[in-house]
C-alpha cells in the first residue's frame, strides 16, 4: 500500500515537520513494515508554469516529427513574451495548456534545463511529459494537457502536487484495514497519540424501498450490499488534478471519472467498489453461487466458466460480475471523453461486504488477483460500506455534475458485534511485565475496541479488524503499542538436554572424516529429469527410476526429486571441471526421495484437537520414504605431481575407500565385494554390503563410472563415485568401542607371498588367512600385488602379506610362530586354492 | 714373542727403552693428527693402538720382564697408550663433528617449497554455520529435531494455523507433489519452513519441549543472487509453564551475542505470522558498525547499508491455536518460536555477495571455510 503522505496528513494533524521518515520509523516501531519512502520531486527546482500554446511549426527533413511551438506562460518568465520551444511530441494542439519548464530548472533526476540549440532552432525550455516529471503513470506517456481553465503562468509544481513523500507499506495478510489511507491514518493517529479525522464519518442516508431493486440470495457470501444510482454525469467531465495525482501517488493509472472516484474511495476507504452502467444492467441486481458452467467475460476480456462456488452479481440475463473481484464487460462503464454519443451518464453503484474464504477462493481459482479480491480476502470494514457509497456518489455529484437519487437500497444480513473475553493481566503473562488494568484497557481502547469488566474483561472489536479474534490478538494490541522495544530480555530455564543424537553425531562425524580426506562438500539440489537415468544407465525395472513428481516444478526439465546423489554431485563436479579445477573431490550428504509402494493422499485432519497416533501414522503413510544417502565422486589427480614425485590420480580403489571411512565412523563393518550396477565400470565397480540383524544387505556401490556413462553426462575420463544409504549403514554399526588388550611382549613377523588365480578376490584370501592364523594373529597386511605370466604362470597373481602373531602372556617361539602361519596358508590354500610362492 | 726371563734386563730390550716408547708415542700423536678424514684416522689407529701396534707390541715385552723392572717398564707403556688413547679420542671428536657439520649442511632443505600433494577438503559453510547455532542452543539444554523434507500439508500448513483458504497459504510459494493418480490433489508438499518439525516435536515430545530445528526448505523462487528455491532455515521451538516474550528477547539476543560477540542485541519489530501471536520481525544490531554508521554519511557501513540493523528472520508467541491442534493445553503452556535463514545470515557474516555461490558447488567457494565456522 502505498500512503503520499500529504493525503495522510488530510486525516491525522501530524506536526508540520514531521517527515516521510519520521513517520516510517513510528510506523514501524507500531506494527506497519514501511519498505520505503519515495521522496517525489526532491531534486525538482523551478520555474516550472502553466503555458498556453500559441503557434505550432512542423519542422520538415528530421529523422522523427518535431515542432516549433510558441508557448504563452504569462509573466513566468520575465518578459511576457511567448517561449519558443522544440518539441518531439504531438498529442497536443494550439490552445492547449501544458506544463512548460524554463530554462534555470532542474527535473527530477537531476535533469538541468537550460536554453539549447537543437533542430536548427533555439528551445528555450520544454513541453513536459509525465514521465519527465516522475508523476507516475497516465496511460500516454505524452505531454501533460490541462483543463482548459486552468490559468497561464501558474506555478505547477504547485498545481500538480509534485513535492510529495510516499511511504510504501508492506501490508500483512491480518490487515486488511491498512490497505486504504483511513486504516494507515488510523495506526499513524495512535502512533502520534493524535485525533483521528475519520474520513468514513460522513452523513449517510437512512436506506429506503426506492433504491435500484437488489436481492442477495447467499446472505452467507454476501453478508451487505449497498446500491445508490447517481445519473446525469456530464460525459466531457473529467478526474481533477488533484485526484489523478493521488491515484497516480498510490500506483494506479487514471481511466475515467466515475472509475476513478470508485477507485478513490476504495484507496480512501478500503472498501471495494463497483460502478455498473445504469442502461446497460436490466432489472434487479442479484448476489448467488454461480451455475456450474455459467460463462462471464470480465474487464480484462477473458471468458471466465464459472465454479459453482463463485459468488456472482447478476441481473436478469445472468452474471454481469464476479463478487468481490472483477465486474463484467457487458456492464462496463464506457469511457467518456473518446465516444460521447454513447458515454454513461447514469450509474449504480456497488458497495458490497462479501466472504473473505469465498473471495479468496473464486481469485485463486480463475487466477484473478484484483485490488478488490486483495482487499476482501484481507478483510474489509462492512461498516464502511454505507459511507463509502455516499462518498463515491457525493465525488461523482461535484466531480461531474451528476444528481444523486434519493433511493437508497441496503441488504444486510443481521450480525452481532463480536466480542472477547480476555483476563485483565493476559497482556502482562504474554509479554512478561506488568502492564496493569489500566493501561491494556487504554490501549484496547485507541484501537478501537469497547472494554468493559474489570478482572475479566468483555472486549467488543472495531468492525474494522476483523483479525482480532483471541485474546492473543488483544495481547499483541497492547504489547506493539507499549513497544516492543520496551521489552525486557531474560532467558527461560529449560531442562537438562541430552545434547546431539548419535545419529546426529554420526552426520557431524561423517562431514568432518570425509573433508578430512580432501573431500569438498557440496549441496546440490535435488530436483532431477528422468532421462537422468538414462544416462545413468540405470536399468528399465530400476527402483530408482520410481520418483516423486512436482505439481509446478520450477523447470519441466527437471520435475522430479531425487532418488540419487549422484546427478547432483556430478553436476557440480562438472561445472568445477567447466571453471578450470579438474583435480576433484567432492561430497554430499542428503535425503532422497522413493514413493511408496502403497500411494496414497494426505488427508486433511482438523487443528482443534491433537490427531490420533492413527491418524498422524495415516499422515506419515502418506509421505515417500525419505532416507539419507552419502555420495563422493572424483576426477583428475588424487594426490598432486611436485617436487616430492609423482602424482597419482583418482581411481576406483579411492571411491570405495570412502565408503570405508564413513562406515568406519559409523562403526558399521563393511564388506566389499565385486559388484554389476548401471553408472559404474562393470569391471571396476564394487558392491558395498553389510550384515544387520543378522541379514546381508547391500547399501551401495562404489568404483569407476561407465565410460558410456561419462559421455552421456559429459564428465571427464576415469571419474569415480561412490553412493551409499547412510540410514542402512548407520543400522549395521555398533554402539560403543571397546579396547583392545595390549601385550607388550615381543612381536613375531611372518610374510608369506601366496599365488592365486587372478579372478580370486584379495578379500577371500585374507579371510581366510585370518581364520587359519587363529588367536595369535594381530594383524595382517597385504603389501604387494605382483602379475607375471613368466614366473607364476597364465591368469596367476601373487599376494604378499606381512602376518604380525604376538600373545598376550608370553614371547612367542619361533615354531609357534610359523605354525600360526602354516596354518593360515594351509586353510587359504584349501578356500582359494592359493600356493606358496617357492 | 720372548719367554719370562730372570736374567733379563729391561735397559737391554730394545723396544722398552724410555726413548723408543716415547718415540712410538709421538709417532702416534703425529699419525693422529695427521689424519684429515675419519677413515683416516681408523687407519691410524689400527696402526698404533691395534694388536700389531709397536705400543701393543711393547706392552706384551712386559711380561717377560724380571719383576723388579716390571712395574716401571709397564708404568712409562701405560703411559704412552694412555696419551695415545686421549689423542685418539680428541681427533675422533674432532673429525666426527667436522664430518657431521658437514653432512647436516649438505642435508639443508628449502623448508618454504608449497606442499598440496593431496588439496585439503571443507564441509559446506551452510552445514557449518547451521551447525554452530544449533550447538549454542544445544549448551543451553535444548535439543535438535528433525523432519522429512517432503510432508503432509496439515503439518506445514494447517495444524500451523495456515487453514486452507488463509491468505498466507496462497502466499507461501509452495512446491505440490503429484498425488497417488497423477493429480494435483496430493495433501503432500516440499516443506516451505521446518517450523513443520515444530509441530513434530509437540507431537512426539514430552512437555516442557525445548528445540531447534534445522533444516533444509522449498520454495518455488527462481536462482538469482538473492534468492535460491532450496534454503537452509534454523527454528526454535520453546514450550513450557510460562514463557514470556521477554524470554524471547532474551534468547534472541543470547544468540546474536554468541555468533557476534558481546554488545550484541535484538530488535523486535510487531509483524503478522499465523502460527504466532503476537509476532514480530527480529532485526540484529550491526556487527559492523554497531548502528553508528546511520545518519553518518562518512562512515557508511556495507554490511546493514546504514541503516544499523540487520533484518533477521520472524518469531513470536506459539499462537495457542497451533498448541490446540498438538493437544497442547494452551491455558497451562506458552510458548515461542523464531526461524531465520543460514543462507542470509552466512551473506552478512562472511561477505557473500551472490546466493549462487552456495548453490553451485565450486570448490573454490567451499575450500577457505575449512570444518567449522
Amino acid at each position: 500500500m502505498r500512503v503520499p503522505l500529504s493525503w495522510l496528513r488530510e486525516y491525522v494533524d501530524l506536526p508540520a515537520t514531521e517527515t516521510g521518515r519520521d513517520v516510517q520509523a513510528k510506523l514501524i516501531s507500531a506494527g506497519l513494515e514501511v519498505e520505503t519512502v519515495e521522496q517525489l520531486g526532491a531534486d525538482l527546482k523551478g520555474p516550472l508554469v502553466v503555458g498556453q500554446v500559441l503557434t505550432i511549426e512542423e519542422l520538415e527533413g528530421f529523422k522523427k516529427p518535431i515542432r516549433f511551438c510558441t508557448v504563452d506562460v504569462g509573466q513566468a518568465n520575465g518578459t511576457g513574451e511567448p517561449q519558443e520551444i522544440v518539441c518531439g511530441a504531438r498529442n497536443f494542439a494550439v490552445g492547449d495548456k501544458v506544463v512548460v519548464v524554463l530554462p534555470g530548472a532542474t527535473l527530477p533526476g537531476g535533469f538541468s534545463i537550460s536554453a539549447r540549440k537543437t533542430y536548427g532552432k533555439v528551445s528555450h525550455g520544454m513541453i513536459c511529459s509525465t514521465d519527465e516529471l516522475g508523476m507516475g503513470d497516465d496511460g500516454t506517456h505524452g505531454i501533460i494537457v490541462l483543463p482548459p481553465e486552468t490559468e497561464v503562468g501558474k506555478d505547477a509544481i504547485e498545481l500538480l502536487e509534485l513535492v510529495d513523500e510516499v511511504l510504501d507499506i508492506a501490508v500483512t495478510a491480518n490487515r486488511g484495514d491498512c490497505l486504504s489511507i483511513r486504516g494507515v491514518a488510523r495506526e499513524t493517529a495512535i502512533a502520534y497519540g493524535l485525533p483521528l479525522r475519520d474520513p468514513a464519518l460522513i452523513d449517510v442516508p437512512a436506506p429506503n424501498a426506492y433504491g435500484y431493486p437488489v436481492q442477495v440470495a447467499d446472505p452467507f457470501g454476501c453478508d451487505r450490499f449497498t446500491a445508490r444510482t447517481v445519473t446525469g454525469l456530464r460525459p466531457e467531465a473529467r478526474s481533477p488534478i488533484w485526484l489523478q495525482r493521488r491515484l497516480q501517488k498510490v500506483g494506479m493509472r487514471p481511466i475515467s471519472l466515475a472509475v476513478d472516484v470508485t477507485n478513490y474511495v476504495m484507496m480512501e476507504l478500503g472498501q471495494p467498489l463497483h460502478a455498473y452502467d445504469r442502461r446497460l444492467v436490466q432489472g434487479t441486481i442479484g448476489v448467488r453461487r454461480a451455475q456450474e458452467g455459467e460463462k462471464l467475460v470480465t474487464l480484462d476480456g477473458v471468458e471466465r466458466k464459472l465454479h459453482a462456488e463463485d459468488l456472482v452479481i447478476t441481473d436478469e440475463r445472468g452474471p454481469i460480475g464476479l463478487a468481490g473481484v472483477m465486474g463484467g464487460a457487458n456492464t462496463e462503464i464506457a469511457d467518456h471523453t473518446e465516444d460521447v454519443e454513447n458515454a454513461t451518464t447514469d450509474v449504480v453503484i456497488e458497495a458490497a461486504h462479501f466472504n473473505a474464504v469465498s473471495i479468496a477462493r473464486t481469485a485463486r481459482r480463475h487466477k484473478l488477483l484484483s485490488e478488490a479480491s486483495r482487499r476482501f480476502e484481507r478483510g474489509v470494514d462492512p461498516q464502511a460500506a454505507a459511507a463509502a457509497a455516499q462518498r463515491t456518489v457525493d465525488l461523482l455529484v461535484l466531480l461531474a455534475g451528476g444528481t444523486a437519487e434519493a433511493g437508497v437500497t441496503e441488504v444486510i444480513a443481521p450480525s452481532a458485534p463480536r466480542t472477547i473475553t480476555v483476563p485483565a493481566d493476559h497482556p502482562d503473562k504474554v509479554a512478561g511485565v506488568g502492564y496493569g488494568r489500566e493501561t491494556v484497557v487504554r490501549r484496547l481502547q485507541e484501537v478501537g475496541c469497547d472494554v468493559y469488566g474489570q478482572d475479566e474483561l468483555i472486549v467488543t472489536v472495531p468492525s474494522w479488524r476483523p483479525d482480532l479474534t483471541d485474546p492473543n490478538d488483544l495481547a499483541e494490541e497492547v504489547i506493539r503499542l507499549e513497544g516492543y522495544e520496551n521489552l525486557p530480555s531474560t532467558l527461560p530455564k529449560p531442562p537438562a538436554g541430552r545434547g546431539l543424537t548419535g545419529r546426529q553425531r554420526l552426520h557431524r562425524r561423517i562431514g568432518r572424516a570425509l573433508a578430512g580426506a580432501g573431500y569438498v562438500e557440496a549441496l546440490n539440489y535435488p530436483f532431477v529429469g528422468e532421462q537422468v537415468f538414462d544416462q545413468l544407465g540405470l536399468a528399465a525395472e530400476d527402483p530408482a527410476r520410481r520418483v516423486v513428481k512436482l505439481v509446478n516444478p520450477l523447470s519441466d526439465e527437471e520435475p522430479a526429486l531425487r532418488t540419487t546423489l549422484l546427478p547432483g554431485l556430478l553436476g557440480a563436479l562438472r561445472r568445477n571441471d567447466g571453471r578450470g579445477s579438474h583435480d576433484l573431490a567432492l561430497f554430499e550428504t542428503g535425503l532422497v526421495f522413493h514413493p511408496r509402494e502403497e500411494r496414497r493422499a494426505a488427508v486433511h485432519l482438523p487443528v482443534d484437537r491433537r490427531p490420533t497416533d492413527e491418524e498422524i501414522a495415516a499422515l506419515d503413510a502418506a509421505l515417500p520414504e525419505q532416507p539419507r544417502h552419502a555420495a563422493v565422486v572424483l576426477a583428475g589427480a588424487r594426490e598432486q605431481a611436485g617436487w616430492w614425485g609423482k602424482g597419482r590420480p583418482a581411481d576406483w580403489a579411492d571411491a570405495i575407500e570412502a565408503a570405508r571411512t564413513i562406515a568406519r565412523e559409523a562403526g558399521a563393518e563393511l564388506a566389499v565385494r565385486k559388484g554389476r550396477y548401471g553408472p559404474w565400470h562393470p569391471g571396476r565397480c564394487a558392491e558395498l554390503v553389510v550384515v544387520a540383524d543378522g541379514a546381508e544387505r547391500v547399501v551401495g556401490h562404489a568404483g569407476e563410472l561407465h565410460p558410456r556413462v561419462l559421455k552421456a553426462l559429459g564428465l571427464p575420463e576415469r571419474t569415480c563415485a561412490m553412493e551409499l544409504n547412510l540410514d542402512a549403514l548407520e543400522e549395521a554399526g555398533d554402539g560403543i568401542p571397546m579396547a583392545p588388550g595390549i601385550s607388550t611382549f615381543p612381536v613375531a613377523t611372518q610374510d608369506v607371498a601366496l599365488v592365486v588365480d587372478k579372478p580370486v578376490p584379495a578379500a577371500e584370501v585374507e579371510a581366510a588367512l585370518r581364520a587359519g592364523a587363529g588367536e595369535l594373529l594381530e594383524s595382517i597386511r597385504l603389501f604387494d600385488v605382483y602379475e607375471n605370466a613368466e614366473q607364476l604362470g597364465e591368469g596367476r597373481k601373487s599376494l604378499a602379506y606381512a602376518l604380525r602373531f604376538r600373545a598376550p602372556d608370553r614371547t612367542l617361539t619361533v615354531d609357534e610362530a610359523s605354525a600360526a602361519r602354516d596354518a593360515a596358508v594351509a586353510l587359504a590354500g584349501e578356500r582359494t586354492g592359493a600356493v606358496l610362492r617357492g | 714373542m720372548s719367554a719370562p726371563n730372570k736374567s733379563y734386563d729391561p735397559v737391554e730390550v730394545e723396544a722398552l727403552k724410555p726413548e723408543e716408547i716415547e718415540r712410538m708415542r709421538d709417532e702416534a700423536l703425529a699419525a693422529f693428527a695427521a689424519a684429515d678424514s675419519l677413515d683416516a684416522l681408523h687407519e691410524a689407529k689400527v696402526a698404533h693402538t691395534g694388536p700389531a701396534s709397536p705400543l701393543s707390541l711393547a706392552n706384551r715385552e712386559i711380561g717377560a720382564l724380571p719383576p723388579h723392572a716390571k712395574a716401571e717398564a709397564g708404568k712409562r707403556v701405560g703411559m704412552a697408550r694412555g696419551a695415545v688413547n686421549k689423542a685418539l679420542a680428541a681427533r675422533q671428536a674432532e673429525l666426527e663433528a667436522e664430518r657431521d657439520a658437514r653432512v647436516l649442511v649438505e642435508e639443508d632443505v628449502d623448508v618454504t617449497l608449497p606442499y598440496d600433494r593431496v588439496p585439503a577438503g571443507a564441509r559446506h559453510p551452510l552445514t557449518t554455520l547451521s551447525e554452530r547455532i544449533e550447538d549454542i542452543f544445544v549448551a543451553m539444554g535444548y535439543e535438535v529435531a528433525e523432519g522429512p523434507q517432503v510432508e503432509a500439508e496439515w503439518f506445514n500448513f494447517d495444524a500451523l494455523n495456515i487453514g486452507p483458504d488463509h491468505p498466507a497459504r496462497g502466499e507461501a510459494d509452495t512446491f505440490f507433489v503429484e498425488g497417488p493418480d497423477g493429480g494435483a490433489e496430493s495433501g503432500v508438499v516440499l516443506r516451505t519452513h521446518t517450523s513443520p518439525v515444530q509441530i513434530r516435536s509437540l507431537l512426539d515430545r514430552e512437555l516442557p519441549v525445548y528445540v531447534i530445528c534445522p533444516g533444509r526448505v522449498y520454495r518455488t523462487d527462481e536462482l538469482d543472487a538473492t534468492h535460491t528455491p532450496v534454503f537452509h532455515q534454523v527454528e526454535l521451538l520453546a514450550v513450557d509453564e510460562g514463557l514470556t516474550m521477554a524470554d524471547l528477547k532474551g534468547t534472541l539476543d543470547h544468540m546474536v551475542q554468541s555468533l557476534f560477540g558481546e554488545g550484541m542485541k535484538t530488535r523486535l519489530r510487531p509483524n503478522f505470522f499465523p502460527f504466532t501471536e503476537p509476532s514480530a520481525e527480529m532485526d540484529m544490531l550491526c556487527y559492523v558498525c554497531k548502528g553508528e554508521s546511520v545518519g553518518n554519511p562518512d562512515r557508511p557501513c556495507r554490511t546493514c547499508s546504514s541503516e544499523g540493523w540487520i533484518e533477521l528472520g520472524g518469531c513470536g508467541m506459539v499462537n495457542p491455536r497451533v498448541l490446540t491442534a498438538c493437544g497442547v493445553d494452551p491455558e497451562k503452556y506458552s510458548g515461542f518460536a523464531f526461524g531465520f535463514g543460514i543462507e542470509r545470515m552466512l551473506m552478512f557474516r562472511h561477505n557473500v555477495d551472490d546466493m549462487r555461490d552456495m548453490v553451485e558447488g565450486d570448490v573454490r567457494f567451499t575450500r577457505p571455510f575449512g570444518m567449522e565456522i
